[in-house]
């Protein structure tokens, strides 16, 4: 994976757009987190699989970056995405590492099923 | 303490890396006396975080990456017998519980083991690592008394020494510790972060407890009786 390069994450979005595609969504701060820190309150969200179809997606201009993407009749975003690449399956892989590398977030499109 | 002699040898850990850092070293002396040891490894560590900054991996990539480490610390370890079960790193609490009963009743089953190594419920932190320890103990629970194989626990909880006092089963694994050493290294995408943590000890005047070097600690796990 690379650094997010705005514009040519944009056209990576827009490829995908109106079409069925598989959806990889998470966000975590590690099983660990409260083990470290009693204090922390750890939530995290996963979603692998997830079949959806949006109208358009966008990425903004802030670093790290916030990705949405609008659907007939809702919405999915992941803020916090530092890293791309598109995988030799074609498949479209974003992450958010924090400054140690450790995986913050991730959303992923593909148009075939993920394993 | 001596190792108890052994016929066979169960491991039952969710992660590839959860043998490494609790039991590396007691399995490395068990093999070097010969006793087989067969590993049950439910899920490849697919979500581990770590993918490095610039990363090395992506969420994708990770299973086939900590695959190979995995096969790589077994060598070190001398264990043959790895079976690798497939499931998913982050799901194991979510599986049907008796699913997972009987996933271990049948190893249980097949491999006759003497000793199982697994978590201690409840004090194990990690949601799958507790679910491991439940299904492990369960199905052990349901053996006629007499068949039940020991099982050591591992406990790492900060309440645990609090709570159920210090472990019973203290093994001096000094003598095997470039093994064990071998084995985390092994696990590289997930203890290299350790290993540089330690160069930074060292830099500072204290290195890594070596106490991880010295002993491994298990409870023994008790049944209450119905």
């Amino acid at each position: 994976m690379k650094e997010v390069d705005v514009q040519e994450l944009q056209k990576l979005i827009d490829s995908f757009a109106k079409k069925d595609v598989y959806i990889h969504l998470e966000t975590t701060n590690g099983s660990y987190a409260t083990h470290f820190n009693e204090q922390f309150f750890n939530a995290s969200a996963f979603i692998r699989n997830a079949k959806i179809r949006y109208e358009h997606g966008k990425v903004i201009d802030d670093n790290p970056h916030r990705i949405g993407l609008k659907l007939e009749n809702g919405w999915v975003y992941a803020q916090g995405i530092t890293h791309y690449e598109v995988d030799e399956q074609g498949r479209l892989l974003m992450a958010g590492l924090n400054q140690e590398g450790k995986l913050a977030i991730a959303l992923e499109i593909s148009e075939t099923p993920f394993a | 303490m001596t190792l108890t002699p052994q016929r066979h040898i169960l491991m039952v850990f969710p992660h590839p890396d959860d043998e490494a850092f609790s039991s590396a070293g007691l399995i490395r002396l068990y093999r070097n006396m010969g006793v087989p040891v067969t590993y049950a490894c439910l899920t490849l560590g697919e979500m581990g975080r770590n993918l490095g900054n610039p990363p090395f991996a992506t969420r994708e990539s990770l299973p086939e990456i900590r695959r190979k480490e995995l096969l790589k610390a077994c060598e070190a370890m001398g264990i043959e017998d790895l079976r690798m079960m497939g499931f998913r790193d982050k799901t194991v609490e979510f599986e049907d519980d008796e699913k997972m009963v009987k996933l271990v009743q049948d190893l249980i089953d097949e491999v006759n083991p003497s000793l199982i190594i697994t978590f201690y419920p409840n004090y194990s932190v990690h949601p799958d690592h507790e679910a491991t320890a439940r299904a492990v103990v369960e199905a052990v629970r349901r053996m006629p008394k007499e068949k039940r194989p020991v099982v050591y626990g591992v406990a790492f909880a900060n309440n645990t020494v609090a709570e159920i006092g210090e472990p019973d089963v203290v093994i001096d694994i000094s003598s095997v510790k470039e093994d064990k050493l071998k084995t985390l290294l092994a696990h590289n995408s997930q203890t290299a972060w350790m290993i540089e943590e330690n160069n930074k000890r060292v830099d500072e005047g204290q290195p890594m407890s070596d106490s991880w070097f010295h002993y491994e600690k298990f409870y023994t796990i008790t049944f209450d009786e119905e």
